[in-house]
Order: C-alpha cells, then sequence, then structure tokens
C-alpha cells in the first residue's frame, strides 16, 4: 500500500510541472503588453511603462520568467497584486469559502446520484427507474449559469427563501441553494454509474451465495450491494470535483461569492497575469491532490487496486 | 482618467437639480458647521452600493479605476470639489488666484485635520503631489502624468522636488505651470491631487492598506475592509467642509459582476448601483420606474484613422473620412445595439460639461445621410481610387463586436465597399498594437474626462504630439486656438474658443464621433436624494435612508 502511495504521488510531479507550463504559456505568449491594460484607453510615457514592464518581469525571456516563477512557488512566494496584497494571503482567505462551497455540492451530488442510482438499479426498467432518468437528464441539460440565475431569481428575490447574493455573509446556509443548484447540474453521470453497478451486482455470485445462506435483502442491499457499487460513483466525483473547480468562477460570479472564483474572475478582468497564473495553479494543485485521493480511497476500497 | 470595467458616467438632470434644491437644508447650508454625523439619524442610516476591490493601493495618485477611485474620492477631500453638474467649488483652499493663469497661489482654510489629528497644510499637498510625479514612483503613481503641466515635472529622470511648488507659509503655496493653462484650478479636484498627512510618507505600503484621510468618510479601522468581499466607511467626525454626509456611512460591496449586483437591488439588499448588466437593459427601467438612471456621462467614444493609412492622408482622407461619418447611422445602433444606453454624439466633448454644444458648425457630419457619404465617397475616388477593405480594430474581451459589425454594415451599405472588423484577443494587445502604431486599420478609441472641462477632451487628444494623440494627428491651427483658450481667464471666452477648435475637427475628423457612454444605475426605495455626479457616481454624501 505504501509503494502504491508513494508512486501516485510521484506521478503526480509531472502532471504538476506540465500543467503550469502550459498555463503560463497560455497567459504570457499572449502577444502585446498586459501591462497597457492598466492604463485603459490612454497611453502611459514610455518611462512608465518600461518601469512597471520591469517590475513584473515582463521584459525578460519566457522561460527566464516561467523559471522565475517556479522559483518563487517553491520559496512560498506567489508574488504581489497590483495592490500590494499577497497573493498567498488572498488565496488563504478565499481558499476556504470556495472549498465549503466545493464540498457541500460534492456531498449532495453523492447522495443524490447513491440514493436514486439504488432505487433506480433495483426497480430496474420501472416507472420510478424511467423518472429518475427523465429528471436527471432534463436536469443536466440544462447549462449551469442557467439553472444558477434562475433559482437565483425565482427562490432569492421572488421567494425570499434564500440570501439573493453571498457577499460577505458566506455561512453554510447562504451558500446551500448554489450548491444544491450544482449538484442537481452534475449527479446525472454519478447516479447512472450506480444504477448500472447495482444491477451488475445483483447477478453476482456473491450476492447469490449471501442470499442463499439466507440473509434478508435488508441485509443484503446495504453491505453487499450499495458498498460494492460505491466504487465507480466515487471515482466519478474526483472527476466532477474537477468541473465544479472549473465552474467555480461562474457560481461564485452569480452569487457573489467571494471564494477563488471570484477572486480570479477580478485578477482576470484587471489583467494581473502573474495573479491568474498563481490562482489557476492552486486550482491544478487541488485537482490534482482530489485525483490521488481519490485513487487512495479506491484502493482502500478495493485491495485489487493495490496490486496492480 | 478613470478606467472601469462599469459602463459608468452621468449628467445631472433637471430632477436633480430640483433634489439639490430641496436638500439644501440649513445643515449644510452653513460652511462653518464641521463635520459629524448629518441629519436626523441614530447611526444605523448605512448606505449600501457596488463597488470593486481596488486594483491598486488607496493612494490617491495611485488609483486609476473605479474600483479604488470611489473609496479614495470618499476618504480625502481636495483644494476643490465638483457638484453634480461639475461646477468647481473651493473646499480646503480658501482661494486659487493667478495674475497670468501660469503661476497659481492656493490658500488653505484653517482647521482642516486628516483623521489622525494632524492639520491639513500647505506641505501636506507639495508632498504629495512631488510623490505623486516623481518618475521613481511611476510604478505606483499611475496618475502621474496629472502633474505635467507643472513646472519641473520629468518623463526621463527621477525629480523628487518639482521647482513649480514653493510652500510660502503654513497654508500658502504657489505652482507654477510650464505654460499658461486658465482652466487648472478646475482640474485640481481630480483625486491626483488629493493631500496627504505625513504619516503616509514613513510607510506608503502599510498607508495603501489603511489610508488616513480628510474626507467626508474615513476608515476607521482596517478591519473594516474585508478584502475581495466589500468596506465599510464610517462618516469622518473632524470633516470641515460643505458637503456633510447626510447618513451614516457608506458600505461599499465588492462585486465581481454587475448581475449580482442588479439581482440585490431588485431583492432590496443595496440601496444605490451605479452599473446595469447588458442583460437587463431592456427591462430595468420598467423593473425600477422612476428609480431607474440613465442619461449621457463624460465618457466619448469613437473611431480613429490614422493618416498614415493608404487613402487616408490629405485631401483625400479628409472627404474620406467624412463620406464614413455620414456613412453610419448613429440613432439606430445605439438604440438597437444599445437599448438607449448611449446617446449619438454631436461633438468631441460631452454633454455633462459646461460650455459643450450640439450645434457647431460642421456637426451636420455627424447625421446618416448615405447619400451624401456616397458622393463624397466618389470625390475622394476621383483624387484615387479606392482599393482594399476598410476594417476597424477593436478588443475582443470588451463586448464591442455588436457595435463594430453594425458601424461596418452600416459603411458596406451607404458606400458599397468591402468594410470588416478586426478583432484583437486581448485589450493589452490591442491598445500595443495602437501604441506602438503597428495597426494598419483603423481602430476605436474612447475617452472617460477627468475633470469637467471642454479641454480635457481636446487636447491630450489631438493636440500635435499629446500623450493619448494615437492617430498622429497635427493642426497648427487647432494647436494655437487650443493655446489661446487655455490662456483666457473667462471660461465663457475660453469655450467659445474651444468650440472654434472643433470646427477644425469636424473638417478633418481626427477621430470620427460615435456617441456618449451613458451612465446607467438604480437605487432602491429605502433610499432618496439620490444624485448621479458628473463623472457617474452617486453622489454619496448626500444619500438619506428612509
Amino acid at each position: 500500500m505504501l509503494m502504491y502511495v508513494v508512486r501516485r504521488l510521484l506521478q503526480a510531479i509531472p502532471v504538476f510541472l506540465g500543467t503550469t507550463f502550459l498555463i503560463y504559456f497560455m497567459v504570457f505568449s499572449m502577444p502585446g503588453n498586459p501591462v497597457l491594460a492598466l492604463f485603459g484607453d490612454k497611453t502611459p510615457s514610455p518611462a512608465v511603462l518600461e518601469a512597471v514592464t520591469a517590475q513584473y518581469n515582463l521584459d525578460k525571456p519566457f522561460m527566464v520568467q516561467y523559471f522565475l516563477y517556479l522559483k518563487n512557488l517553491f520559496t512560498g512566494d506567489l508574488g504581489v497584486t497590483f495592490s500590494g496584497r499577497e497573493v498567498s494571503d488572498i488565496l488563504a482567505r478565499a481558499f476556504p469559502i470556495t472549498l465549503k462551497l466545493v464540498l457541500m455540492a460534492v456531498v449532495i451530488e453523492l447522495i443524490l446520484a447513491v440514493v436514486l442510482g439504488l432505487i433506480s438499479g433495483l426497480r430496474k426498467g420501472g416507472i420510478v427507474d424511467n423518472a429518475n432518468l427523465i429528471t436527471a437528464l432534463v436536469l443536466s441539460s440544462v447549462p449551469p449559469f442557467v439553472a444558477l440565475f434562475v433559482a437565483q431569481y425565482f427562490i432569492g428575490i421572488k421567494l425570499g427563501w434564500s440570501p439573493v447574493t453571498v457577499g460577505a455573509n458566506s455561512t453554510w446556509g447562504a451558500m446551500l441553494l448554489p450548491a444544491i443548484v450544482i449538484a442537481l447540474t452534475i449527479y446525472v453521470i454519478g447516479m447512472r454509474l450506480m444504477r448500472g453497478s447495482v444491477i451488475e451486482a445483483q447477478s453476482a455470485e456473491y450476492v447469490r451465495t449471501a442470499a442463499a445462506k439466507g440473509l434478508s435483502r435488508r441485509r443484503i442491499i446495504p453491505v453487499h450491494i450499495a458498498r460494492n457499487s460505491l466504487i465507480p460513483v466515487l471515482t466519478n466525483t474526483a472527476a466532477s470535483f474537477g468541473a465544479l473547480i472549473a465552474g467555480t468562477t461562474v457560481t461564485e460570479g452569480i452569487f457573489n461569492i467571494p471564494g477563488i472564483g471570484k477572486v480570479l474572475f477580478d485578477a482576470i478582468r484587471l489583467q494581473e497575469n502573474a495573479t491568474v497564473v498563481s490562482f489557476v495553479t492552486i486550482l491544478t494543485l487541488m485537482y490534482v491532490t482530489m485525483n490521488i485521493l481519490v485513487d487512495l480511497l479506491y484502493a482502500v476500497l478495493d485491495p485489487r487496486i493495490r496490486y496492480v | 482618467m478613470k478606467l472601469g470595467t462599469w459602463t459608468k458616467g452621468l449628467a445631472v438632470v433637471a430632477a436633480a437639480s430640483l433634489t439639490l434644491a430641496a436638500c439644501g437644508s440649513s445643515d449644510d447650508a452653513d460652511p462653518t458647521t464641521s463635520g459629524g454625523t448629518g441629519g436626523t439619524t441614530d447611526g444605523t442610516a448605512i448606505i449600501s452600493t457596488n463597488g470593486s476591490e481596488p486594483a491598486n493601493p488607496l493612494i490617491p495618485s495611485a488609483t486609476n479605476e473605479t474600483g479604488g477611485g470611489k473609496i479614495v474620492d470618499a476618504l480625502f477631500a481636495g483644494l476643490v470639489y465638483y457638484d453634480g453638474e461639475g461646477t468647481p467649488h473651493n473646499e480646503v483652499a480658501e482661494s486659487i488666484t493667478t495674475d497670468d493663469s501660469q503661476t497659481f497661489t492656493v490658500k488653505l482654510k484653517e482647521g482642516w485635520t486628516f483623521t489622525d489629528g494632524t492639520p491639513v497644510l500647505a506641505h501636506n499637498f507639495v508632498d504629495a503631489w512631488n510623490w505623486g510625479a516623481d518618475l521613481a514612483n511611476a510604478d505606483v503613481s499611475l496618475n502621474s502624468y496629472f502633474f505635467e503641466p507643472i513646472e519641473g515635472f520629468s518623463w526621463e529622470e527621477s525629480v523628487p522636488e518639482m521647482s513649480g511648488l514653493e510652500v510660502v507659509d503654513d497654508l500658502t503655496f504657489t505652482v507654477t505651470l510650464n505654460q499658461q493653462q486658465a482652466d487648472f484650478p478646475l482640474s485640481l479636484g481630480y483625486s491626483a491631487f488629493y493631500p496627504l498627512p505625513d504619516v503616509a510618507f514613513e510607510d506608503l505600503e502599510a498607508f495603501g492598506q489603511n489610508p488616513v484621510g480628510n474626507g467626508i468618510y474615513m476608515l476607521e479601522d482596517p478591519a473594516d475592509w474585508q478584502h475581495d468581499v466589500q468596506i465599510e466607511l464610517a462618516t469622518n467626525p473632524d470633516y470641515a467642509g460643505e458637503r456633510v454626509a447626510q447618513n451614516d456611512g457608506l458600505r461599499i460591496v465588492f462585486y465581481a459582476q454587475q448581475d449580482a449586483a442588479y439581482a440585490d437591488l431588485l431583492a432590496g439588499n443595496v440601496d444605490v448601483i451605479d452599473g446595469i448588466p447588458d442583460s437587463a437593459f431592456e427591462v430595468f427601467e420598467s423593473d425600477l420606474g422612476d428609480r431607474a438612471v440613465n442619461q449621457p456621462a463624460a465618457v466619448f467614444q469613437s473611431f480613429t484613422i490614422p493618416a498614415r493609412l493608404d487613402h487616408f492622408s490629405g485631401e483625400e482622407g479628409n472627404l474620406r473620412r467624412q463620406a464614413l461619418s455620414m456613412a453610419i447611422n448613429r440613432e439606430e445602433i445605439t438604440d438597437v445595439i444599445f437599448q438607449g444606453t448611449r446617446t449619438p454624439a454631436s461633438d468631441f466633448t460631452s454633454p455633462v460639461i459646461s460650455g459643450w454644444s450640439d450645434s457647431i458648425p460642421g456637426s451636420e457630419v455627424l447625421e446618416y445621410n448615405p447619400e451624401k457619404a456616397a458622393e463624397l465617397w466618389a470625390e475622394a475616388d476621383a483624387i484615387n481610387p479606392w482599393t482594399g477593405t476598410f476594417r476597424i480594430g477593436y478588443n475582443a474581451d470588451g463586448g464591442h463586436q455588436g457595435w463594430v459589425d453594425a458601424v461596418i454594415n452600416s459603411i458596406k451599405n451607404s458606400l458599397g465597399i468591402e468594410a470588416e472588423g478586426n478583432p484583437f484577443p486581448t485589450f493589452g494587445e490591442f491598445r500595443t498594437q495602437v501604441t506602438d502604431r503597428s495597426i494598419d486599420s483603423a481602430f476605436r478609441t474612447g475617452w472617460q474626462a477627468d475633470y469637467p472641462s471642454l479641454f480635457n477632451f481636446l487636447g491630450p487628444l489631438y493636440g500635435t504630439g499629446a500623450g493619448s494623440n494615437d492617430g498622429d494627428y497635427s493642426s497648427a491651427e487647432f494647436d494655437a486656438l487650443l493655446k489661446e483658450g487655455s490662456a483666457m481667464t473667462d471660461t465663457e471666452e475660453a469655450n467659445a474658443t474651444f468650440q472654434e477648435a472643433q470646427e477644425i475637427l469636424f473638417e478633418e475628423l481626427p477621430a470620427i464621433p460615435l456617441w456618449y457612454s451613458n451612465v446607467t444605475g438604480g437605487y432602491a426605495d429605502t433610499v432618496d436624494n439620490v444624485v448621479f455626479d458628473w463623472h457617474s457616481v452617486p453622489l454619496y454624501y448626500q444619500i438619506t435612508k428612509n
């Protein structure tokens, strides 16, 4: 098991280096000087332009910039924004809020996927199964930003059941609505996976054996069917976690949640490339970490994985 | 120039003047009243509004975008302030006098203090300006160009103390300019000219996070500024000016998107917003009724055709520019594309600026007249037949594609030539090509006034060699008129001269005027006395809570 963990961690290093390089390349290889955007439709004097460009190492060759950035990254220095704030401080403040939101969404998604998938799988082809499928397909075909706007308008503004925006009030309760909406738009895949595994498990030999031993359905379903069917659902959660991270900018923008997504949005708006790269790097790190966690969990759940 | 993501700007309408008249109650008409919580409240009348996390430290000369500008304007008071109509009034200044429009003597009022208790003296202004102008600070002080007119300013070397600034005594200093500029006092209400307390220079970095000002509001505790979330400002009891707050404070909530601010306004969670999202342009006036705001602002939009392009120099170029201008149906585009949130241009400035006129001789070139346009184009063809495709460059990340396509179609239909948009992926790239003159097409240009004067829309953009003269326009006659107008102390006369200068612009069209941006905004029924000022921001101190 230890060997497996070490191997998995080592594999993450090239993934991390590759992604940061790509991000950095995409952001900084664009033609034109982003510093000019700071001045809007005005033209700064050459001396000012030079000063600001040099301050952000933008006058150095691309590879030099990238290595400077990596060097700083490993010494924990993520750089400073135009307003003189440490990027690491911004992250430390925004990160917990985003994590809260994503965790809530993931938990809700898991519950929906597991419960509905189990019901569907046990009653394959029945009315409930079909109703589940249709509902999930309809929900998942709505683009998340549309669903979020609609929920905000009807549940927030019209009915007043939930705060319209989060802002300074980033409590679990205030973020419940966006978390539910996100979960509703992504649970379909998890549910179908659960359903498929449950159907498969019902005809598996160990389940037949358990039934032959005279165990009741009430014991067989949770212990033998559901637990073993969780594996593909959990794997899928890692993938949906990635989608959530990517979508956090949209969600946080609409509900004005002051997490990573909103800060990233601001940084993009102000063309603070160094900040953008740092944020995206952190998001990449989260994504890679999550994948590792799921793989490890997988190994815990299914002993066969460890020895592959 | 304050640049912002939020479309903004505003002229004050008759209704606003009525409001002004109505709220000129006794407690703010008496200039000797020193601040304190104005009005009738019990400390709970906090006005909430939209904003964004400042992009720069909260040092006045470092703030060049609306997010920080809004906060800096609340925290500091300058020599003069502008009322809703953009008329300047002395604030910290007792008087600003000059004999020759080149050397100004500034006398300060007594009794002004910063919130740390130190008095506001002449050296506080001089030190702040010298710091802001010094090339050594150019990477922070993005507004340094404001100090360019002052004698001793340099773009080449670091000058810690400009020769044109001299402290005479505690309450007096003189400013000497490089050349005559009668409207210089008018520019002194801009944030770059605010004073800084001595404590600022002990640690400017710390000051930028926890500013100490002399304005209507103050940051009572650094913890009231929750980064990326909101900032809460309390009224400043030591504020010594006339603009006494009629409320107990200001909460500026930072929104990443205007849609979220608008949703909060509909739900009654925010009192005033000064930007309506594009998605609500069609409905906001019916949603908000008479609490919707949509008026012209001090923002001028145009596109520029540099004379270095083929077919656009000399007489041929003038004819073609006029033809292109008449080929565009501005009325229809502002209605259809912008749903009435833009106002078709009738000059090179803005209707919110005093001295603006929509009947300058030559301005008929801005009217849609496809027949005349085709005639002029044919005249130009007689000089040198047209070849190629007419293109307008723009940045694709700024929501410009809609109007560019509409303008291009207008031109195609009127003149029967090939035309297309020329998009650049990012603003940075677009401005790089405009700045290094490598762009090989016409391109979009825009200007938001720094201070309410006609000159500010003309000199920096079309004066020979001026900083933002992206089309390299040069006209000796125009330069002479600008200089003449700048030296006049009589505003009426100066404005007449600037109008004369605009007649030349209408003949030669160094930029083709399109429209003025409007400010769009709205407020909830929780507040009254909401007036948007000349440069698009609500006058927060006047707002009362019901």
